[in-house]
Parts: structure tokens; sequence; C-alpha cells
């Protein structure tokens, strides 16, 4: 029972936060924003969605799904790495920031 | 640190042989036999015991999660705003951390705390330039990666 009640709050957070990244890379300008979006709640959501799928494979049937566990490591060592790559390659191809943009330090230093 | 492991499995594997069964369990008595060992025996390896700087790991991947927990809530904030009057910007961050491990480390610690994500490494690695969804509330979070994060990594990899 107990185990049923943290097994759902997982599954609901994580499909929550996986919906609200989904729904931020919809609303946010551009491409510096979206991976905002991209990167944060959505790692959060998927880690909480396989550390729920875990959790009920262990007390339904008995597995201690070691795969379950990986996904979640690899998910977090990639998912910030990647937002690096593609938010350099947009600066690097000459993407704007959007219009409200403030402050912009990288473009004194940079050369093509 | 590596010839401390490298003991400790030795110890492991010998106390399979010793106990004559070749499980997982018993290996991973062994290896706790083996903490213990090392941790008696401490006077006489000289250098520090290995198992202070696996805490000090630990407490990173902790901060780690802490911060990913924190920065995604912050994020739904935002993406449930009604309307996005969010400044967002570049600012450069100079670096304490020296190498690629940890500038690494340090950057993908960022793109997981709130309301930043790195973009750029300088070519003679001496800055990181971070792109921040809201530039006016920033500076906390520039005092926190000087405070936590770098030392924290620090702790770890020196």
């Amino acid at each position: 029972m107990l185990f049923d009640i943290l097994i759902i709050f997982f599954l609901l957070s994580g499909t929550f936060f996986v919906l609200s990244g989904a729904l931020g890379v919809v609303r946010f300008k551009n491409v510096y924003l979206r991976l905002h979006a991209a990167t944060k709640s959505s790692t959060l959501g998927v880690a909480g969605l396989m550390l729920g799928a875990f959790l009920f494979m262990l007390t339904e049937h008995g597995i201690i799904s070691g795969k379950l566990l990986l996904g979640i490591l690899f998910v977090l060592i990639t998912a910030p790495v990647s937002a690096h790559m593609i938010g350099r390659a947009a600066y690097k191809s000459d993407v704007p920031l959007s219009k409200e943009a403030v402050r912009d330090d990288y473009k004194k230093t940079f050369n093509k | 640190m590596p010839f401390q492991i490298v003991l400790n499995i030795i110890i492991a594997i010998m106390w399979m042989f010793l106990s004559e069964s070749y499980s997982f369990t018993t290996f991973v008595v062994g290896y706790i036999l083996g903490i213990f060992l090392l941790f008696v025996m401490r006077r006489f390896i000289n250098e520090p015991f290995y198992l202070h700087k696996v805490w000090k790991v630990l407490l990173l991947v902790l901060l780690f999660l802490r911060e990913l927990i924190v920065s995604s809530i912050d994020v739904v904030k935002f993406v449930y705003k009604k309307d996005l009057d969010n400044r967002p910007g570049i600012f450069a961050l100079p670096l304490e951390v020296e190498g690629n491990w940890e500038i690494t480390i340090l950057a993908n610690l960022i793109s997981l705390t709130p309301g930043t994500l790195s973009l750029a490494v300088s070519d003679d690695q001496q800055t990181l330039y971070i792109h921040a969804m809201d530039i006016p509330d920033i500076e906390t979070s520039i005092n926190e990666i000087k405070e936590t994060f770098e030392k924290a990594i620090m702790e770890v990899t020196r």
C-alpha cells in the first residue's frame, strides 16, 4: 500500500514535469530559453518515471532492474552536455538572443 | 587511492577463497571487511583513507540531485506564468577550477542550477559563458556557484 502510493507519486510527478517541459519548449521564445525547459524539467521527469518503474518492478515482480537505474544515470549525465552543445552551435550559427536580452558577454570575445 | 581500492578488492577475493563460497554476497562481505582492515591500518599507508573521498563524491551527487529538483520547479513556474516578461542574457563567469574534468563537472552542474545554462568555455579555459533566463535575479546564483559548487568539486578532485 505504502509502495503503491510512492509509485503513484513518482509516476505522476514525472509525467507532470515531462509535460511542463514540453509546454515550455512550445511556449518559450528562442532556442536558448527552450533549452532551459528541455534540459531541466524533462530530465527530472524522466528520472521520476524510471524510479517509479523501478519501484513497481521491485515490489510487484521482485526484479531489481539495473537497466532503469543506469537509464537515470545516463540521462543525468547526457542532458546537460547535449544542451551545452546545442546552445553553443546555435550561438556559432548566429541565432540572436531574444529582444528582451539585456546582456551579452560572449559577444565581446567571440570571433568566428 | 587506486592502490587502496585494488588492495580492498584483493582482500575481498581472498575472503571468497577463505570461506570457499564464490557468490556476490561473499564478495560484498569481504569488501566490507577490507574497508575495516584498511581503516585500521591507515597509519601505514601514506595517503588519506579513500572512503573519505568517496564520501565527498556522494555529497557532490546529492548536491547535483538537489539542484536538479530546485531548478525544475523553477522552470515549471516560468512555464505556467501568464506573461513571459523575463529578461535573458549571457554573462561571463571567471573560473577557479582548472583542467578538463573539473570544468566539465562544473558546466554540467551549472546547466542544472535554477535559471542558468552553460553555453561555452573560452579557449584559454578561464571563463565560462552562461545563459541566464532572468539576469536581474541571477546575482544569488553566481554566489552559489562560486561558494558551493566550485568548492565541492575541488574537494573531490584535489
